[in-house]
């Protein structure tokens, strides 16, 4: 991509792009170097899961049930129907990805251009500005209940419920930025050498408005993931036998007193998941603040 | 009124228009014929014709929409299917479970948040503040409905300080109704104090950098009358701003929270309404919620104006 008119791109007194002081800055903050690392082995065994999992999710061992933690074979043990714990948090965690990024694209891709035609377009906010109104008003869960009434309840349905819940917050960052942008000099000189609406949206706006889609999206990222674990808890997600942390909890908890640690690794891997995109996305937020630009 | 107020008002009734004919629209769109799906067991011919003429299901569209505001104005959402009971009559007795439940959330929140925010602000580059700031990061990212597991199992079952599930009216035995509730507020609480601890955290630095801050201290107010009369008087419309923000997530995180710790509130009655397809109920609980929503919000708004009069004048100008 040639981005030929982004100020922020411009090069500063040391001769480094924006880009490479973003990541000059990541790179020297411990805690962004430690999320990232998690966050890309998590990643990585999430996609390999079906591969590298030690059994498969189904296997059941009836001779084998509620195996504690350490049991040779079972590192995290096994659960009431004597399946392995490990194999089925790595598959879990594999879903709760996958509806996390399903959900933040949803929201991306119905957001982003709202919040940018409510920010360049004077007449159009108003209406965007009741639509995202109406969105507020139903909450994830009372969304999902009505997307799992009509629809049924399937891990699809689940993601989105999530992105649309999501759609406001994207609406309202985009919009503010593209309201930011709009009076900047560049833009203002774009419109003067007769460049189309559309063309200064998609080219000048939007490619500035990037850091903070990014910022946006590792936000909504782990509160995606929380959110898939709530409805596959309450069974308005993913549906058993898949594997998805929200449902292992479920049952777990029926045989939380025999069991305990069939009820405490899925919520923490749901946690080291979320918590990883959070630290990371506090790093990324502070790379990218202008005001550390110097 | 102010206009900004009338300009608030106006699309607040704008959003519950449209939010009803969403929940009105979202009826139709079920699979199959509605009253197939009002009717539950009893399908006979005569049933499902009763149910016609009662719903106008037989009518144009607008005139079954009219008739559907018209029962909703009155209170009449119809009867479960499940229990056989009106609508309203199960929401009257759930509700109050959740309006305890939440408000004492928000009050456990507000006490948490505030408190660990200023503290970090003050405290800035100091161990406390890196121990609040992780705290408030674990708060966003733990799973609250595994907490709250946990907390059944690690505190109830095994100490027997809490009661593990179920629920005694405030009316009957206040003593017992807070010791049934206080552990699931508590859990319900923790991911909004996360919340408020960080924006108090960040609006107090603002504070503490700005000019009047600097003029409080340079005539000699000892820091905790800085702190506490002027610096955190700014940091109410941050609490009140969050709470009006996330009371969506706070009506979901109820609804868990009801489901683990078997309070028979507005949640637990949603849940085994999905369940059981009992959709007078479903569609009652979603129109509520949409409703609660918007007039809790412009609330808020009023609220707002009055704390912080900036807001008033910066509205009318716009």
């Amino acid at each position: 991509m040639t981005v030929v008119s982004v100020p922020d791109a411009g090069t500063s007194p040391a001769g480094l792009t924006r880009r490479t002081r973003v990541l000059r800055r990541l790179r020297r903050n411990p805690l962004a170097v430690v999320s990232f690392t998690v966050l890309a082995i998590a990643v990585l065994i999430a996609v390999l899961a079906p591969w590298i999992a030690p059994y498969s999710v189904e296997q059941t061992d009836f001779t084998n049930i509620f195996s504690p933690p350490g049991t040779p074979g079972h590192l995290l043990g096994t659960d009431d129907l004597g399946r392995d714990v490990l194999s089925r948090i790595m598959l879990g965690a594999r879903a709760s990805l996958e509806v996390g990024f399903l959900a933040v694209l949803t929201s991306l891709v119905v957001g982003v251009p709202l919040g940018l035609a409510a920010g360049y377009f004077g007449k159009l906010d108003a209406v965007i500005g009741r639509f995202t109104d109406l969105l507020l008003a139903f909450p994830f869960l009372i969304l999902a209940v009505g997307l799992a009434a009509i629809r049924g309840a399937s891990l699809g349905n689940a993601a989105v419920a999530i992105g649309i819940a999501q759609i406001p917050g994207v609406i309202r960052v985009i919009r503010s930025d593209t309201l930011r942008l709009k009076s900047l000099d560049f833009v203002a000189a774009a419109v003067v050498d007769g460049a189309s609406d559309l063309w200064v949206l998609v080219r000048h706006i939007l490619p500035n408005a990037t850091s903070v889609i990014l910022v946006q999206a590792t936000v909504a990222l782990p509160a995606a993931i929380l959110a898939e674990a709530v409805l596959s808890f309450l069974g308005l997600g993913i549906q058993p036998p898949d594997p998805s942390l929200g449902t292992m909890l479920a049952t777990a908890q029926q045989f939380a007193t025999q069991a305990p640690w069939a009820a405490t690794f899925p919520g923490l891997a749901i946690m080291v998941l979320a918590l990883t995109f959070n630290v990371f996305g506090d790093a990324l937020r502070d790379a990218l603040d202008p005001k550390g630009d110097r | 009124m102010p206009r900004y107020l009338l300009t608030r008002a106006w699309h607040s009734a704008l959003t519950l228009v449209l939010a009803t004919i969403v929940v009105f629209l979202g009826i139709r769109a079920l699979p199959g014929d509605p009253a197939l799906s009002l009717a539950g067991e009893d399908r006979s011919p005569e049933a499902l014709a009763a149910i016609r003429a009662e719903y106008g299901l037989d009518q144009p569209m607008i005139v079954q929409f009219g008739r559907y505001v018209e029962r909703a104005l009155h209170g009449d959402f119809g009867t479960s299917i499940r229990t056989g009971l009106p609508v309203s009559d199960m929401i009257r007795t759930a509700l109050p479970v959740t309006i305890e439940l939440s408000a004492l959330a928000i009050l456990i929140a507000t006490v948490l948040g505030v408190g660990a925010g200023v503290v970090a602000a003050v405290r800035r580059g100091r161990p406390a503040e890196w121990v609040a700031n992780g705290l408030a990061l674990i708060g966003l990212s733990v799973p609250h409905f595994w907490l709250g597991l946990l907390a059944i199992l690690y505190l109830s079952v095994a100490t027997g300080l809490f009661p593990a599930s179920g629920f005694v009216p405030f009316t009957e035995d206040p003593i017992g109704n807070l010791h049934h509730i206080i552990l699931p507020a508590v859990i319900l609480g923790t991911g909004l104090a996360a919340i408020i601890m960080r924006q108090t955290r960040s609006a107090m630095l603002d504070s503490l950098s700005a000019d009047y801050v600097r003029t409080a201290k340079a005539k000699g107010l000892s820091p905790r009358a800085v702190i506490g009369r002027h610096a955190l008087r700014n940091s109410l419309i941050v609490v009140v701003t969050i709470v009006g923000l996330q009371l969506g997530g706070l009506i979901s995180g109820a609804v868990v929270t009801e489901s683990i710790f078997g309070l028979p509130g507005f949640g637990k009655m949603t849940i085994d309404a999905v369940f059981q397809r009992d959709y007078p109920v479903i569609q009652a609980v979603i129109l509520l919620t949409a409703t609660a929503y918007i007039v809790i919000n412009f609330l808020v708004d009023l609220l707002y104006s009055v704390i912080d009069p900036r807001i008033r004048v910066a509205g009318e100008a716009a």
